[in-house]
């Protein structure tokens, strides 16, 4: 018999922190298995955000730097053009990527900085136990929403692939989930393609990753992936939002 | 034939392996706590397996080997 | 004969990182550092490896510089009052992590939005914190252009040395100002930087900057080790000019652009037979209170001259240990004590009236 799945070498021994049932778990393993299969973890400079994800230095095998809060875009770009050979990646979550850090995200989009961004939105502050996010739905319920998201008072959510695809600087931008075995494969492949990309010097590459908070969402694992799927991703359609390089090939067809 | 381990100790028995497994042959055993305190995901039928990797795929704490 | 070249004190600032083999520089545009900034903007594109990025913030250009310095490189940054403010969270990672920065504020009036004529009212800033947390920074007081230069240099091999930001404190007069500098003194130390992000090439465990600890006890743990080296800098890197302090009985405190004020003023009060002399901090952190507190035993007692309400002055108090009175001789917003005024004070110390 011949393993045919196991923990990723660029994933550390280290025992994830995040909830039952969360997919940050999910999403780290995807961005690993990405890193093992291009052969570039030494190569590899992580930048984690402040959020649930504020420990993912512990869990990459590659070197890993710690921003502030929503900074991660703006601290990428700085190792990135100290050491232009390196792949450098940051991991955020809504509220650190859309929130506090949009003119980061927005600026380092605009500069087709060659970096790869992994932004998981589960609509919803996890790590301070459940606040609104920029991206939390028309009427969700909240910690600091507690009566729905109130569009009138507090505005809209921010689908962040639909605007970043109006700019001219990005080369990749995608929205993926991973709510079932299906959608975890297709997120694979794109997050592979936002590291390659990045290898092949196209600039920026964003993936959106349609994600869930089975704790602060208040329900269990299973019927978090399924709200994913029947509230989430109809707000957030899944699918490329820009892809320079294939635009430019359908162009010279 | 097909063999799926989990690193038991460090499940922390959310269940996604158990809806992902397209044979229905994994649950969570409540009769089992392990180091965490939390009752596992074991396999109830290991000749069911198909080893299609369902189970790791959806395994949010990479605990699963499958062979094949 | 070194080569003396013409130049603005923020140009001597970016020629002098230049030379200290710092070749990335993030920044945004603000009065009055701009100068440091179109500097970089036209000789880092042309060097080697030189990276010049206007950022979309002074917060963005920090954690730039957090990034870059995390990758292990010499980098800059430089702004003026209120962009430090923005950049005071940066700085405060980069504090944490233990990794070195150099950073350049060109002081202006505050607070708020204040003015852009010289001021320096931002020595509790950059001597007291700034941003949150325990942590110090390395604080360099150029009083000439020469020393914007000269500073530089030693502000990125201290920074380096212990881990650090290196912040040269300065303001609009000594930014704009130009005099002949050489770059003669400039010695360049290279540190090993293990502990820098350069991927692990599979060849060591993955090196991880980071100030987060989660962990009560861990985290008093490195805030002890921290000060362990602080104290070493205490130590060894205080700087300092004593200028007729060998029979004074009045010493006059005074750093940067107000130290040149108050040396004419010094040297007027002597023609007039008041024995008074100067102290002028070159390192504003570690501040020399040794000298000061020697300095108390022999003088009646001590003049601070700044460009602010009164913020040194607390310093100089503090060193003298309350055995002598301090008086201040100050101006604020942009403006700029005249010798007169300083030597009217120096009278009044020498008449006992404070």
């Amino acid at each position: 018999m011949a393993i045919v799945f196991q923990k990723p070498h660029a994933l550390t021994d280290a025992v994830l922190h995040y909830c039952p049932g969360c997919p940050h778990g999910i999403i780290h393993r995807l961005v690993a298995e990405a890193i093992d299969n291009l052969g570039i973890e030494g190569e590899a400079i992580g930048v984690a955000p402040v959020g649930c994800a504020v420990m993912a230095y512990d869990y990459f095998a590659c070197d890993m730097i710690e921003a502030a809060h929503g900074r991660a875009p703006a601290t990428a770009t700085g190792i990135k053009r100290c050491r232009p050979d390196n792949i450098v990646f940051t991991y955020q979550g809504d509220g650190d990527l859309a929130s506090i850090g949009m003119a980061e995200t927005v600026h380092a989009a605009a500069r087709n900085e060659n970096i790869t961004v992994i932004f998981v939105n589960n609509a919803i502050y996890g790590m301070t136990g459940g606040q609104m996010a920029p991206t939390s739905l028309p009427g969700q319920v909240t910690q600091t929403s507690p009566y729905g998201r109130d569009v009138n008072h507090c505005g809209w959510p921010i689908r962040v692939c639909e605007l970043l695809a109006t700019l001219e600087g990005p080369e990749y931008i995608a929205r993926v989930a991973v709510n079932n075995v299906k959608n975890v494969k297709a997120a694979g492949k794109a997050i592979q393609k936002a590291f390659q990309n990045q290898m092949d010097k196209k600039g920026f590459s964003l993936i959106e990753v349609v994600s869930a908070c089975p704790t602060n969402w208040g329900m269990t694992p299973q019927k978090a992936l399924e709200w994913v799927e029947s509230d989430m991703i109809p707000y957030y359609p899944l699918g490329v939002y820009k892809d320079r390089t294939a635009a430019k090939e359908a162009e010279a067809k | 034939m097909a063999k799926v381990t989990f690193k038991t100790d460090l499940c922390k028995g959310c269940g996604l392996c158990v809806s992902a497994c397209p044979k229905h042959i994994l649950a969570i055993a409540k009769d089992q706590i392990n180091k965490k305190g939390y009752s596992p995901a074991v396999m109830t039928n290991q000749d069911e397996c198909i080893g299609c990797a369902f189970c790791a795929t959806m395994c949010p704490d990479c605990i699963i080997t499958v062979e094949k | 004969m070194a080569e003396r070249v013409l130049m603005k004190g923020n140009e001597a600032i970016a020629e002098a990182a230049i030379r200290a083999g710092c070749r990335h520089y993030f920044g945004y545009p603000i009065t009055p550092q701009t100068e440091v900034a179109a500097y970089m903007a036209k000789r880092l594109p042309k060097i080697e490896g030189g990276v010049f990025l206007q950022a979309e913030s002074e917060i963005a250009s920090i954690n730039m510089v957090y990034g870059a310095a995390a990758a292990g490189f010499r980098v800059m940054t430089s702004s003026s009052s209120p962009g430090i403010s923005l950049k005071s969270e940066g700085l405060s990672y980069i504090a944490g992590s233990d990794i070195p920065a150099f950073v350049v504020n060109i002081q202006r009036g505050g607070p708020g939005l204040g003015g852009i004529q010289p001021s320096q009212s931002d020595y509790f800033q950059a001597t007291k914190g700034g941003g949150h947390g325990d942590y110090r920074m390395i604080v360099l007081a150029p009083a000439s252009v020469q020393e914007m230069a000269s500073l530089t240099v030693k502000g990125f091999n201290l920074a380096d040395k212990y881990l650090m930001t290196a912040m040269i404190l300065a303001d609009g007069t000594i930014g704009q100002m130009m005099e002949p500098i050489t770059f003669e003194d400039v010695q360049v130390e290279i540190y090993d930087k293990p502990w820098a992000l350069s991927g692990t090439k599979m060849q060591r465990k993955h090196n991880i900057v980071n100030s987060l600890y989660l962990k009560s006890d861990e985290l008093e743990q490195k805030n002890f080790e921290r000060y362990e080296r602080y104290k070493i800098v205490e130590e060894n890197e205080v700087l300092y000019e004593a200028y007729r302090m060998e029979d004074a009985e009045i010493c006059v405190v005074a750093f940067g652009i107000a130290s040149r004020v108050a040396k004419n003023a010094v040297a007027a009060a002597r023609k007039e037979g008041v024995k008074v002399g100067l102290i002028r901090p070159i390192t504003l952190w570690p501040f020399p209170s040794k000298a000061l507190r020697q300095a108390a035993d022999q003088v009646k007692s001590f003049v601070c001259v700044e460009l602010n309400m009164g913020q040194m002055i607390e310093d100089v108090r503090l060193a003298a240990e309350c055995t002598r009175p301090v008086s201040l001789c100050n101006r604020a917003g942009g403006m700029i004590p005249s010798p007169g005024q300083v030597l009217e004070s120096i009278r009044k110390a020498q008449k006992g009236e404070m």
